[in-house]
């Protein structure tokens, strides 16, 4: 009942958020938090630590861009297309990276996450080093105009929620309780009777379509799609964030995603502009040594310890 | 009463004029927004420097322009072209930035030329090297002020061909750019008589050289081209210092390379390097004069795009003063009708596609004991005329030229 309220409240502040703070900023933040959620999905649930899911993000930002672009599809559809082939994209990965465990799975997502990247380098398509410049827009359902930033918002508004709804379903369905099962204790779950495998694969390929959903509706927010998406900081600054607002915890990641997005941003302009990555190597650090059940793992055990 | 009459008269009509004239400033301000690498890469080449340079400009103009005060704000684009885009986007929304200066990488470029576009602002690109900023990809806002690949290629390419270094061979960074660059100088190469004995492409971005500049070496060319930046090409150099290459006889023509490059390299190693530069500081008194300024601000002598920036604001500066008014066509107009006269460019010109043609320089780095006191890195070659460098007007695709 309570966590209700405080969704209810999180969703009216969202609604009325673009009001008071540059909206386009908030769309970044939306798309990031989703990413994070994404990723906490098999993190956080599953126990998989990937170091190679900006290659579902970035794919999937230039196949939205290549779509909405070049073929002139509608943005819902190249929405669609960017989150399918990052799912194509997670089912193959996932394929060869399930079948190992530890350090040796977070290395083979790395790798082939890099292999994506040198893929989207050299690709004709992607621009190279330049990213992909000057996707249009368009229009939500063929009438409402994106290129009015507060429709853009909503807009985005309604894809993280959408996102952040079918995560939230799948980690409180059966599904979510084998999944943490697994994650505890996986040659339990094997001796139940579970195919381990299979459930981690399809873990994998979920937080790697919504992770795409995330990449594909970043690209229309800015209209452009970059190396920068692909590259594996954009695989480490995800991890950071859902350690950050807390791992396993559903609403955690997006907030750790605000903290880093606000951060990046702020500082960006301010007389700290040259120490933005110090600033957040710094917090991690401090995260990983002093808080490490992230901002909403900590407040959900300081309010059990004190009521 | 009469007297008091007129007076009165006068007063309000003078009012009247100083109000009409703010008003022609929108938000009663002119506003540069600098949007540069502050942590990353470029951080040095452009970076706080540019800031600075900005900053002199407003201060040298005289802090006010048609009447407003000018304002000054930067921020870090880490090259990024969404944070770059985000950040633009927001100034130009929310902040009443009239005009993107430096945006240095090329992708950051372009990111910012579509906002400006959208936004009708204008765009001074200082860093970026792409000569398509005012070809395919131009924008009628954007003004490609320092230098661009094509001036490199012609610039270093047929000069090193003219002087005898007939037979080139590539090291070539495996992307876009470097392959772009290569086929642009072999171009130029081969249409003053030069040959191209073959190319390697080395893994971008690359730490150990040692295999390609052997491969470089064995191919006999008089000339290793490196088609490469940044970190690439200073361990390339220091590389084919290793081996001995220059020693050897061959001779390097770094394709982008900047002051601060040979400054972190040093002369022992860099000496005997060909290169292309829009700027040098030590060119006449007047470069010299402002060069030391900012060295005196910052520690380091300018690069061309620190310049670049200082004279690209300034000239904006100007046009603002002579229209009267920030409004974007007005000012671009005066951009374009002005010619660019400072220390960085005499009788520059923004051409229609928004090129500015200048005079570049093709520069040979100069031996230990050659140089006389620190930053005395280069020699003058020879001066590229502008339109040799740049092309001529009909070259550019510019749809809106």
């Amino acid at each position: 009942m309570n966590t209700k309220v405080g969704y209810g409240i999180a969703l009216a502040l969202l609604l009325v958020a673009p009001f008071m703070i540059y909206p386009v900023f908030l769309m970044k933040l939306l798309c990031f938090a989703l990413f994070a959620c994404a990723f906490n999905l098999i993190l956080g649930y599953g126990g998989l630590l990937s170091f190679g899911h900006a290659a579902f993000f970035g794919g999937a930002a230039y196949i939205t861009g290549h779509v909405i672009k070049v073929w002139g599809l509608p943005t819902e559809l190249g929405l669609l297309v960017g989150a399918g082939s990052a799912a194509a994209l997670g089912y193959l990965i996932g394929m060869l990276a399930i079948r190992r465990q530890g350090i040796y799975f977070a290395m083979i997502t790395l790798a082939l996450a890099q292999m994506v990247y040198f893929i989207f380098i050299s690709a004709d398509f992607t621009g190279g080093e330049n990213g992909l410049q000057g996707v249009p827009r368009g229009y939500a359902l063929g009438i409402f105009d994106l290129q009015d930033n507060l429709t853009m918002y909503y807009f985005v508004l309604a894809v993280f929620v959408i996102g952040f709804l079918i995560i939230a379903r799948a980690v409180y369905s059966p599904f979510g309780q084998i999944l943490g099962a697994i994650r505890d204790n996986e040659d339990r779950a094997t001796s139940l009777g579970y195919d381990v495998d299979r459930y981690k694969h399809l873990a994998f390929v979920l937080s790697a379509a919504l992770a795409g959903l995330a990449g594909s509706t970043k690209t229309v927010v800015f209209q452009l799609a970059s190396l920068t998406d692909v590259h594996w900081h954009t695989s480490g600054e995800v991890v950071l964030m859902t350690l950050l607002g807390g791992l396993g915890t559903i609403a955690g990641p997006a907030v750790g995603a605000g903290v880093i997005v606000t951060l990046q941003n702020y500082l960006a302009s301010g007389p700290l502009g040259a120490w933005v990555p110090v600033v957040l190597g710094t917090i991690f650090v401090v995260c990983v040594l002093a808080f490490r059940r992230g901002i909403i793992g900590e407040l959900h055990a300081m309010l059990k310890k004190s009521f | 009463m009469n007297i008091l009459k007129k007076l009165a008269l006068g007063v309000s009509a003078t009012a009247m004029i100083a109000s009409a004239a703010a008003a022609e400033v929108s938000d009663g301000k002119v506003k540069i927004g600098v949007l540069t690498d502050m942590s990353s890469t470029y951080s040095d080449l452009a970076g706080n420097g540019s800031v600075v340079a900005a900053e002199m400009a407003i201060a040298d103009f005289g802090g006010t322009a048609a009447g407003a005060p000018i304002e000054l704000i930067s921020a870090d684009h880490q090259n990024k072209a969404d944070i770059a885009a985000n950040k633009a986007r927001q100034w130009g929304d929310s902040e009443q930035v009239d005009v993107f200066a430096e945006l240095v990488t090329t992708s950051v470029a372009l990111a910012v030329f579509e906002i400006a576009k959208q936004q009708n602002k204008l765009a001074l690109v200082s860093g970026a090297a792409s000569s398509p900023l005012t070809s395919d990809a131009c924008i009628p806002t954007g003004i490609h002020w320092t230098y661009n690949t094509r001036a490199l290629a012609v610039g270093t390419g047929s000069a090193v061909v003219k002087e005898g270094g007939d037979t080139w061979y590539f090291l070539t960074a495996d992307y876009a750019f470097g392959e772009s660059l290569e086929r642009d100088v072999a171009a130029v190469v081969e249409a003053e008589g030069g040959q191209v004995l073959g190319s390697i492409k080395h893994p971008f971005p690359s730490s150990d050289f040692s295999s390609f500049v052997l491969q470089a070496q064995a191919s006999g060319a008089k000339v290793v081209g490196l088609a490469n930046a940044g970190a690439d090409t200073v361990n390339a150099i220091k590389a084919a210092n290793e081996f001995g290459l220059v020693a050897a006889g061959q001779s390097i023509a770094a394709l982008l390379t900047f002051i601060t490059d040979i400054h972190a390299l040093g002369l022992d190693t860099a000496q005997g390097i060909q290169l292309t530069t829009g700027f040098y500081w030590d060119l006449n008194d007047e470069t010299r004069a402002w060069s030391q300024r900012f060295n005196e601000k910052t520690g380091t002598m300018p690069t061309m795009v620190q310049a670049g920036v200082y004279s690209s604001v300034m000239h904006y500066l100007k046009a603002v003063e002579a229209a009267g008014t920030d409004d974007t066509d007005a000012v671009l107009a005066k951009m374009r009708e002005m010619p660019v006269d400072d220390f960085f460019a005499k009788g520059g010109e923004v051409r229609s596609d928004g090129r500015m043609v200048h005079d570049m320089y093709l520069a040979r780095v100069k031996a230990p004991a050659e140089s006389t006191g620190p930053w005395d890195y280069y020699d003058i070659v020879r001066t590229i005329p502008g339109e040799e460098a740049f092309g001529p007007l009909s070259e550019s695709n510019c749809p809106t030229k």
